[in-house]
């Protein structure tokens, strides 16, 4: 990754913070924490890793992109926006009545292929994806971007099963593991460490990395499948809130929307950021 | 049915070479042909149809056309919410296929019997429900549903009315198949005891009551002209499904002919009432059990008609 390119991504990462902690504040909408612990990840997929064309939203030699995590439609409508898939002043529009911008994700925004929102639902989606893309021997990946609450669901660990049994090196499935999940910390719901260890006991080629560190990220990601004939899983080790200090580790924030005072100092924090 | 289903699958393949069958580990036996001769068309996903229903959602917005089996309502119920959210939403070109409709699976037992799956799945906005009635039907339906594109649950029963097709008659989804023609009343019945509907109609008919017989082969979209002559031109509607009354077929003729202000001249429900299907035994045994065999058909018509019919032995 160049320097011009990380410096790329970064910036792209701020003004996905930007966007979503605009949209959540003026739509009234939840799940800013859930964004921000995900915008690095989504800054460096879309400025880096998939190869999309907002010209060709359908095209079929595209990258794959599936978020599981369907509550942080925020930042990835404001990463889609960023990338020419949609006007960057509809954003605003973002869960307010008759506007296309669901609170979770939806496929009527160009550049989206699954709308999702339920969690559990997308490794599924992905691993369907990446058996047809392999039947056809494209050369194209899947990307599936879930959260560590929702692996909670066992259907996120049948969908993990079934990828490994059928050697899914197409598939990558990156977990944002930011340890607070909708209510309470993952260690006082339902633990999930030692985690590494659960996706390499399914069969899946494991790296973990800094879900903040661009330039890790960009590697981990550029050089997926992890090892042949395995379906690859990234843990990024993320801070929920992450860029915004009142925000970061906190429960609250999953569901708190930012508004007055709050939401001043949230931009001021974020416009101050390199 | 389900043999009936998988042959015509096997025969169309060739010309099909994008569909793929998903089976949540089931079909021991019966599949084997078609794996032999396809298997890039065939995939078993293990005993988990919440994966198998996100995964044919993810086949089929790649372009596919996927169908995933199981039985009774596993591929449906365990797994409703990635039909709803991820196959239908999405209008993904799935067609979940359940054989071991109502409670064929006997005794097996109740967690293996269908007996709700009509009222949710025609609840579902973009699908279409096939619920045929004897082996013409199932052929016809199966072979319908290879070039249909969208989701659809096909719901394949291991009983069947003895064939019901005329010359030449084309297999047309959407409508209601008027398989005999009666005044008296209607008998409106959906899946494999559809058989027992014309059977109870032979018995009627020794009496000199002559009674319509419908096979609502396709539950959704219901076809509301079929049921509105119905309603005006005979006594009364008898709907008849091995499913619970509750939003299942009888539901649906209900909701249309009050819709359409066309009222029959009564209306009886025969099902399962706010009941399990858990007493053990064939299928001929708990039909007759739960009240839904031919002299329980027999029985509901004469005391509607207020006439007296020999008992049946």
């Amino acid at each position: 990754m160049t320097a011009t390119t990380l410096n790329g991504t970064r910036q792209l990462a701020r003004r996905v913070r930007t966007h979503a902690l605009h949209m959540t504040s003026v739509g009234g909408a939840a799940h800013i924490g859930a964004v921000f612990s995900c915008a690095d990840i989504l800054a460096v997929l879309y400025g880096g890793i998939l190869h999309v064309d907002p010209t060709d939203p359908k095209s079929p030699t595209r990258d794959r992109f599936v978020l599981s995590k369907g509550h942080a439609s925020a930042g990835l409508y404001a990463a889609l926006a960023e990338r020419g898939f949609l006007p960057v002043e509809q954003l605003l529009t973002h869960y307010q009545d008759g506007s296309d911008l669901s609170g979770h994700v939806s496929h009527k925004i160009p550049g989206v292929d699954v709308s999702t929102g339920s969690l559990g639902h997308g490794l599924s989606i992905g691993a369907g994806m990446a058996y047809a893309g392999r039947l056809k021997s494209a050369p194209h990946r899947v990307f599936c971007l879930l959260s560590d609450g929702e692996c909670d669901e066992g259907s996120t660990w049948e969908a993990a099963l079934f990828a490994a049994h059928n050697r899914l090196s197409n598939l990558v499935a990156i977990v944002d593991y930011n340890r607070i999940q909708g209510i309470a910390p993952i260690s006082e719901v339902i633990e999930l460490a030692p985690f590494a260890e659960k996706w390499v006991a399914f069969g899946w080629a494991v790296r973990e990395v800094d879900g903040h560190d661009h330039q890790a990220l960009h590697t981990a990601l550029a050089t997926a499948p992890f090892a042949p004939g395995k379906p690859s899983c990234l843990l990024a080790h993320t801070v929920k809130g992450k860029g915004v200090s009142f925000m970061e580790n906190t429960v609250l924030w999953h569901y708190r929307i930012p508004r007055g005072a709050e939401f001043d100092a949230a931009l001021a924090e974020l416009e101050a950021q390199p | 049915m389900r043999d009936v289903f998988i042959r015509t699958l096997t025969e169309l393949a060739p010309d099909h070479p994008d569909f793929l069958l998903l089976t949540g580990d089931l079909g021991f036996g019966v599949l084997n042909d078609f794996i032999a001769r396809f298997p890039r068309q065939f995939l078993n996903v293990g005993v988990a149809e919440q994966n198998m229903s996100g995964l044919a959602a993810g086949l089929a917005l790649e372009g596919h056309m996927v169908f995933t089996y199981s039985i009774g309502s596993f591929p449906t119920l365990r797994c409703i919410e990635q039909i709803r959210n991820d196959i239908c939403y999405h209008a993904a070109n799935v067609k979940i296929v359940c054989v071991g409709g109502g409670m064929s699976y006997g005794p097996v037992g109740f967690s293996h019997h269908a007996t709700e799956d009509l009222a949710i799945l025609r609840s579902l906005p973009n699908m279409l429900v096939l619920s045929p009635g004897d082996l013409w039907e199932a052929a016809e339906a199966s072979r319908f549903l290879l070039d249909h594109r969208g989701p659809a649950y096909l719901r394949l029963d291991k009983s069947a009315a003895p064939a019901t097709a005329q010359r030449n008659e084309g297999f047309r989804p959407g409508s209601i198949r008027t398989v005999r023609d009666g005044s008296d009343v209607t008998l409106a019945a959906t899946g494999g005891i559809l058989g027992e509907a014309l059977l109870a109609a032979d018995i009627l008919a020794d009496q000199g009551i002559f009674c319509r017989v419908l096979s609502v082969h396709t539950v959704k979209p219901i076809d509301t002209d079929t049921l509105t002559a119905a309603a005006s031109e005979t006594g009364g509607i008898v709907s008849i499904e091995e499913h619970a009354v509750d939003g299942g077929l009888g539901g649906a003729i209900a909701e249309a002919l009050m819709e359409a202000g066309v009222y029959p001249g009564f209306m009886v429900r025969i099902g399962l009432r706010n009941t399990f299907s858990s007493v053990v035994g064939s299928q001929q045994h708990l039909r007759k059990v739960y009240s839904l065999d031919a002299a329980a058909i027999t029985r509901t018509v004469s005391a509607k008609l207020g006439v007296s019919v020999p008992a049946l032995v």
